[in-house]
């Protein structure tokens, strides 16, 4: 790459792509990169979901050449993206209904195939209410078929756009709209769960992984990996929500590393149904540290505190981790010299 | 116009026959419409299907209450369903049945209207020894080719062609060909039932 | 040609000649034959260079045909009754973008209590969602209205709705011409819409509108259906010349001129209604019959038209509007403001209840002698309602209707009555 790219030491384990060969480099460190979503979007300061979508979709058009098709569902990402007349898309891109975006992408697929357009690849995508909640029997069906369609969720754990309600993938205890803390509650019950990246697997599709907008290279790499397999693949990428999450703005990748490290986000990779790969706490952290920083978990920490509430959830970190290996002896990172910097960089130890 | 009213039991091709019926009096020249009772019938349930023919096109478009004609493809509906019901004075019967009307305790039917337009088949034997399964349809409108000339055997031979494989069809055509031949001779039935 | 065939079948082949390339449909009573039969030709090979999707719901059903159509691709789907309804944010959505989609409507009942057979509930409950809605009279009719239905919703970019009767002609087998290949390929071109999703123009589609031009959008919408009654009049007329029958069109009139009393009817009960016009005129009364082909654009000058000297209309609906009695008929009271003309709705077929030609002879007769009240029920049971209102006249506890009929039957096996 002949540009002189400057090169932030950034307090994370990114690196700047010029200590990289070329083809390792980070397709958001190329200048010539796509920007699937350019400037003018009205997404809050540090939204997760922003950014997660951003190198998502960068990455999908470097791996199809520039030859793709987005189908969107409402939510944040459709509405701060798309203030008719202007549109921050620059790829094609379409927003039908809440529900539908797997539907829609399939329709999409079906019309390419119909008219022998092979070049062209087909992404689907949204928040976590609109997949894992009203949109999951598109999504399930768009699966079972095998339709050929990559699908996105931003996980941000919430109806964010209506307000901040709560979502099939809104944490046990968080605080949102429909799950305050009042009385005796400790805000969002605890559920049974639910792990769309699993019953996703359970599908057989080819390819399904998890991520965070922490390490982005991960991210892209999986996205290009996602974009190697034909059929539905599925991507769940945690996206931190400042708004929703009451973070700090300039946290937001911090709080979503915290999530992995805690091992409350558990970060695989799975191929045909099965777990091929983990990314490894590199430091493990009490999931306190990752609540201590989002007001939706304030009230597990006023006064005398919830120590019962933040005991189960330590327990649902611990059986992650149990159950993903994500303290498993591992092959040493490569990049362990990095690692050593970080822990003792000047925002201390995550 | 002539209308024909088919009751059996879910699985015994009934809609079919209507079809079958309309598919042979189009052969001939006539404007025909069959359609079903329209139910939600599982196997072995009551169906009724209908066929209209006329010179004319048909518009209408409700259920056929006064018929001119009715098959009963399954005698054990005789006395559960009214499949009597609404037939002309002057109409026609055809009962797929070895026994004959007395048997099937039908003779008050013999009172209402002519006695020679009421006629028992056993289609189903019939059927079965031409296409190894009970299914008296095609055998039956063989029957009523015979008994009142609506449509022709061949144009029966032809709906028959076009809905069947070729070996169902032979079968079928056959079956039909034998009841056409059994009515036309007009020997008693049970008599033929039995030997 | 004329050929015997099953109503399904004949509309299945029509809509094969018109070459769609994705068809997506989830299946319904009575809607199947018609999909089945689609996806039998797709199989085949003779419907080429299609896609058959089989979805998980209706609802992805139109979601599919929206992205289809949305990339480029001729797009069609099949429902009726609860399938309709469980698509209808997704009706609303393809006609707000604009999207060609043709879809049949085998029209049956809504539930509860579940019913399978036929009336236009489910069509009517969508009057508003922005498709043209075409019913058909008869088979023949719709077959071609599907021909027709892509021509016009490709030339206005409206979504259109081929309406027709479940049952009644979905499983009706009669003699039937689908047109040639040839035929339709000279009478329908292929599908180029003006955006598609492409990356070598990229398009945002769908996005989200606020006050400062919604209605702006709504308002095309709403010209785009004024535009469709010059226009499918035209199609109507162009389909004549080539294919040599009447097909279509905004209304039909029957033996209405000079008629005194007019019957207003959508759908396959017009045949039976001609009938009965028939032998009245042929007793020397005065009575006619409409057709109304298009509902939606509502052809109100064309229906003042031909209704204008009449002294009395009365609009046969398959469908009725709880807590009011009409649908159509507030439409065609509309049509007739200002005129002195008597209006009567009368709710009849509903859940497939048999119109036969007694019971119009019976309405029409009650009508003549002037004892036809506004809102009339066709054919009701009333000692059934009776004792039912009796029961509850004096506060009786709440339940569900059909089950409170049977109950003071004393039919229901389970538990005290
Ligand atoms: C059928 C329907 N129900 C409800 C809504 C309102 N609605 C729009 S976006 C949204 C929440 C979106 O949440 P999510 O999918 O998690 O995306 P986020 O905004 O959090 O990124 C809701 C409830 C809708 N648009 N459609
Ligand atoms: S509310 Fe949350 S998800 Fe929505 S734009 Fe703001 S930060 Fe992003
Ligand atoms: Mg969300």
């Amino acid at each position: 790459m002949s540009t002189p790219l400057p090169f932030y030491q950034t307090g994370t384990f990114a690196v700047g792509g010029r200590l990289l060969d070329e083809d390792d480099r980070a397709v958001q460190s190329d200048p010539e990169r796509s920007n699937a979503i350019t400037k003018g979007h009205r997404a809050c300061q540090g939204c997760g979901e922003a950014l997660g979508a951003r190198v998502v979709l960068d990455a999908a058009l470097r791996a199809a050449d520039g030859r793709l098709v987005a189908a969107n569902a409402t939510g944040c990402l459709e509405v701060f993206s798309t203030p008719y007349p202007e549109s921050s898309w620059r790829l094609p891109w379409i927003h039908s209904l809440f529900a539908n975006a797997p539907a829609v992408a399939t329709g999409v697929a079906a019309a390419l195939r119909a008219k022998g357009r092979t070049d062209i690849r087909v992404v689907g995508q949204g928040g976590d209410g609109g997949t894992v909640d009203i949109g999951f029997a598109c999504l399930s069906g768009m699966f079972e078929r095998g339709d050929d369609v990559l699908y996105v969720c931003y996980d941000n754990q919430g109806y964010m756009n209506t307000g901040v309600q709560r979502s099939g993938a809104t944490p046990p205890a968080a605080r949102t709209a429909t799950t305050e803390p009042l009385g005796g509650h400790s805000g969002n019950s605890f559920g049974q769960g639910k792990s769309a990246p699993l019953i996703a697997m359970a599908h057989e599709i080819p390819y399904v992984a998890t991520a965070t907008v922490a390490d982005l290279r991960d991210l892209e790499q999986k996205v290009t990996r996602a974009m190697s397999f034909h059929g539905p693949r599925y991507i769940h990428v945690l996206v931190p929500c400042p708004l929703g999450w009451g973070s700090a703005t300039g946290e937001t990748i911090l709080i979503a590393r915290l999530a992995k490290e805690s091992g409350l986000f558990p970060v695989f990779e799975a191929v045909e149904g099965r777990i091929t790969s983990v990314a490894r706490i590199r430091h493990k952290v009490a999931v306190e540290e990752y609540l201590r920083r989002q007001k939706r978990f304030a009230h597990l920490f006023a006064g005398d505190g919830r120590p019962d509430v933040l005991a189960r959830l330590q327990t649902l970190a611990n059986r992650n981790i149990e159950r993903y290996g994500l303290l498993d002896d591992a092959d040493e990172p490569t990049d362990i010299g990095l690692l050593d910097a970080l822990a003792t960089s000047e925002r201390g130890p995550v | 116009m002539f209308s024909v009213r088919i009751h059996g039991r879910g699985g015994q091709g009934v809609v079919t026959a209507a079809e079958l019926l309309a598919h042979a009096a189009f052969a001939v020249g006539l404007e025909a419409q069959a359609f079903p009772s329209f139910g939600s019938e599982r196997m072995g349930a009551p169906v009724t299907a209908f066929c209209r023919t006329d010179d004319r096109p048909i518009r209408l478009r409700e259920p056929i209450a006064e018929p001119d004609a009715v098959i009963v493809q399954d005698a054990t509906l005789l006395h559960h369903v009214d499949v009597f019901g609404g037939l002309v004075a002057d109409g026609y019967v055809l009962i797929n049945s070895a026994r004959d009307i007395g048997q099937l305790g039908l003779e008050e039917l013999l009172e209402r209207h002519q006695p020679s337009r009421i006629v028992t088949v056993p289609a189903s034997e019939i059927a079965r020894s031409h296409t190894g399964r009970p299914i008296p349809n095609a055998a039956l409108l063989g029957a009523l080719a015979a008994l009142c000339g609506l449509v022709s055997l061949d144009g029966l031979g032809e709906a028959i062609e076009q809905r069947f494989g070729a070996t169902a069809a032979a079968g079928n055509s056959a079956a039909a060909r034998e009841c056409f031949e059994l009515v036309r001779s007009g020997r008693p039935l049970s008599e033929t039932a039995h030997a | 040609m004329r050929k015997q065939l099953e109503g399904s079948q004949a509309v299945a082949q029509a809509v094969a000649r018109c070459r769609p390339e994705v068809v997506c449909a989830y299946p319904i009573t009575p809607q199947t034959h018609i999909v089945e039969a689609l996806s039998r030709l797709a199989l085949s090979g003779e419907l080429e260079r299609c896609e058959v999707v089989n979805v998980e719901s209706e609802f992805a059903a139109m979601s599919v045909a929206i992205g289809a159509s949305a990339t480029g691709a001729r797009a069609y789907t099949a429902t009726a009754s609860q399938g309709l309804l469980f698509m209808a944010e997704v009706l609303f959505n393809a006609s707000g973008l604009g999207l060609p989609i043709v879809m049949t409507c085998a029209n049956r009942a809504v539930g509860s209590p579940i019913n399978i057979w036929n009336d236009h509930s489910d069509s009517m409950a969508m009057r508003d969602c922005g498709w043209i809605q075409l019913y058909a009279s008869d088979n023949q009719e719709a077959v071609d209205l599907h021909i027709q239905a892509f021509r016009i919703a490709e030339a206005l970019s409206t979504p259109v709705m081929v309406c027709m009767d479940g049952f009644v002609l979905t499983h009706a087998f009669e003699p039937l011409d689908v047109p040639s290949q040839e035929q339709v390929d000279g009478f329908l071109p292929g599908y180029e819409p003006r955006q598609v999703l492409d990356p070598d123009d990229p398009m945002t589609i769908g996005a989200m509108v606020g006050p400062e031009a919604f209605t702006e959008v709504r308002y095309l919408a709403h010209a785009k259906q004024i535009e469709a009654l010059d226009f499918i009049p035209q199609v109507a007329e162009e389909f004549r010349e080539r294919f040599g029958r009447a097909s279509g069109g905004l209304l039909d009139s029957y033996r209405s001129e000079g008629a005194e009393t007019v019957v207003v009817a959508l759908g396959s009960v017009l045949g039976t209604l001609a009938e009965v016009v028939d032998e009245l005129r042929d007793q020397g009364v005065a009575v006619g019959a409409v057709a109304l082909k298009a509902f939606r654009p509502f052809p109100l000058e064309e229906l003042r038209g031909v209704l204008g000297g009449a002294q009395r209309v009365i609009v046969l609906e398959r469908a009725l509007a709880v807590g009011i009695g009409g649908i159509v008929s507030s439409d065609v009271r509309t049509a007739l403001a200002g005129l002195s003309v008597e209006a009567h709705t009368v709710i009849a077929g509903l859940g497939g209840r048999a119109i036969t030609r007694r019971s119009l002879h019976a309405l029409l007769a009650q009508a003549l002698a002037g004892q036809l009240p506004e809102l009339h029920f066709l054919d009701l049971r009333t000692d059934v309602i009776e004792r039912e209102l009796e029961r509850t006249r004096d506060g009786g506890r709440p339940g569900p209707h059909a089950e409170s009929i049977l109950r003071d039957l004393r039919i229901v096996a389970s538990g005290p009555v």
